[in-house]
């Protein structure tokens, strides 16, 4: 799909790979919302893609609060209009270090599955019939191989990622004809604060940058029709 | 703690609404379901909707050292906003029952939230409530600030407040309506869906729906006041395709109506596309040029929607529309029933 001129929202963009994507994006012309709890970090990234000469905006929000999806929808709405592209970066793995699961409070879990799951949940669901009215839309969900393989201490994060990557399939088949299509892309182990916090002990020459994790996740939204 | 309020859940859960299906050419009123909307329309037919979000237009806030609501009733040229001001007290208490505002003069300043504020650029001459305000907020910082502060305008006859993402059609995009465009609640994906399958097309437009009610008498009787509208190129080529097809143009919501017509008559007779401001009235009488048809909400007698149902119901068919309303429990309001006037 063409970037240039595109209304995309990119959640958890104040860093690593949401910042990455969103500078990636700011340089191809789209035109960004983009959205954190961390107001300062996230006017930085914006700041830096405006001192490059693209488009972007801070909506400083907490994806797994429920009112957040209509505060976010209604202000990129009136920044960029409809939105073309969501890309559902946002995510926790809880508290570090890992605890295996039968050590996981209630309320960690719960959060996991807020950030992870229903924040892009009903995000999407406040875009998608604006879409599914034009014709077209993109939804992109950021996974990772923890919601295919069961790594230990990884529970709350690994079963919100396979719940969002089933979450992905129902809206595609739901919502395709519309021209409403769901891609949902591992952009592989990056050395992010978040993977430094998970595994303290990997030995970042083996990790991604999170700029090439950006370049595989938007190499996928550029084949996409 | 979380505010109790009713959220998009509520909407999603809700039980399809009826339909009251008002056939002028036949004469008939039928008593039937939302669900039943592709079946009472025709393959070539196009159902055209007012894609606008509804913005958190109730501000909570404070003139002249007194408490105050602001609520948003439409966004100028020249960036200011109309709002209409309300006295102490909030949405429980119907807008009638609202004492007035502090007396506002040109730069009076209306704090609305922590470094959110406000000044009065003009009062109206219609009404001491109607004023016009610049904000104070950098443009870039506005629209987080505005859907940090506010809150959707509430209604009184509901027991909880609507959380924002309650008032929202299922299509909502850009937030231009200070109420939600109600008519276009009921269409949930499944049934545009459904409606696509029968060979009916869809297009959009945005109308910035303005609020139902202010209090004041003399204002209330002026309503709508001129509202924008926008209608992309792709709508305007539907409606040819399909006139030239032999299909009817549905609207769905007064709003779609306002900004289709208001559009033909400032463009000459002819429906054009791009952005523009409708004065348009529309009552008994009124002869549409573009829209056959029309799916609204209920809308009794005493209510200003009524007058605009009427250019769409001949003769004596408004007295029987009422009464069939009356006599069949059908439910007005934002979040009621629905009517499909379309022969």
């Amino acid at each position: 799909m063409e970037l240039r001129g595109a209304a995309i929202i990119v959640t958890g963009a104040s860093r690593g790979l949401g910042a990455a994507l969103a500078e990636e994006l700011g340089r191809a012309g789209a035109r960004l919302v983009l959205v954190s709890r961390d107001g300062e970090a996230l006017g930085s990234v914006v700041e830096r893609i405006r001192a490059q000469g693209g488009e972007a905006h801070a909506v400083v929000a907490d994806v797994s609060a429920p009112e957040s999806a209509s505060r976010i929808a209604g202000t990129s709405g009136a920044l960029v209009g409809p939105a073309d592209v969501v890309i559902h970066n946002a995510g926790t793995l809880g508290p570090v270090p890992l605890s295996p699961l039968a050590d996981t409070s209630d309320a960690d879990f719960e959060q996991a599955l807020a950030t992870n799951l229903l924040g892009p949940f009903r995000l999407t669901r406040a875009l998608v019939g604006s879409m599914a009215l034009r014709g077209r839309g993109t939804v992109v969900l950021v996974s990772s191989d923890a919601a295919t393989t069961p790594y230990a201490t990884w529970g709350a994060y690994g079963v919100s990622k396979a719940a969002l990557e089933h979450l992905g399939r129902i809206w595609d088949t739901e919502l395709s004809a519309a021209g409403v299509r769901f891609l949902t892309v591992d952009p592989g182990e990056m050395d992010t604060r978040m993977h430094r916090e998970a595994v303290p002990e990997a030995d970042p020459s083996t990790l991604l940058r999170p700029e090439e994790g950006a370049a595989r996740v938007l190499s996928k939204l550029r084949e996409a029709p | 703690m979380r505010d109790v309020v009713q959220d998009a859940a509520t909407t999603v859960s809700e039980t399809p609404g009826r339909l009251l299906h008002v056939d002028p050419l036949r004469g008939t009123l039928t008593d039937t379901r939302i669900d039943s909307l592709p079946e009472l329309l025709r393959p070539a037919d196009l159902l055209v909707v007012n894609d606008a979000a509804t913005l958190p237009a109730s501000l909570q806030g404070s003139a002249e050292g007194e408490p105050i609501e602001l609520r948003l009733a439409g966004e100028e040229p020249d960036g200011t906003w109309r709002a209409v001001v309300f006295g102490a007290g909030d949405w429980r208490t119907p807008t009638e029952s609202r004492p007035p505002p502090p007396a506002l003069s040109p730069g009076d300043v209306l704090r609305l939230g922590p470094g959110f504020r406000a000044r009065v650029v003009s009062r109206s001459e219609l009404s001491a409530r109607l004023v016009r305000v610049r904000f104070e907020t950098p443009p870039d910082r506005f629209w987080a600030a505005l859907y940090l502060h506010g809150r959707p305008v509430q209604y009184a006859y509901e027991a909880l407040p609507l959380a924002l993402a309650r008032v929202q059609t299922p299509y909502a995009a850009r937030p231009w309506a200070s109420e939600m465009p109600s008519a276009g609640r009921p269409l949930r994906l499944e049934l545009l869906a459904r409606v696509r399958e029968r060979g009916v097309r869809l297009a959009s437009l945005t109308h910035a729906a303005g609020l139902s009610s202010t209090g004041d008498a003399a204002l209330d009787a002026a309503l709508p006041l001129p509202e924008r509208y926008e209608i992309p190129p792709a709508t305007v080529a539907a409606v040819a395709e399909t006139r030239r097809r032999g299909g009817r143009i549905v609207a769905v919501g007064t709003t779609v109506v306002r900004a289709l017509e208001g559009a033909t008559r400032s463009a000459g007779g002819d429906l054009r596309p791009g952005a523009g401001v409708t004065d348009l009235r529309i009552g008994r009488g009124f002869e549409p040029r573009v829209v056959n048809g029309l799916l609204s909400g209920i809308h009794g007698r005493d209510s200003s929607h009524f007058e605009l149902l009427s250019a769409f119901l001949p003769g004596a068919f408004g007295l029987l529309y009422t009464l069939h309303v009356i006599t069949g429990r059908y439910r007005g309001h934002e979040f009621g029933d629905s009517t499909l006037i379309l022969g």
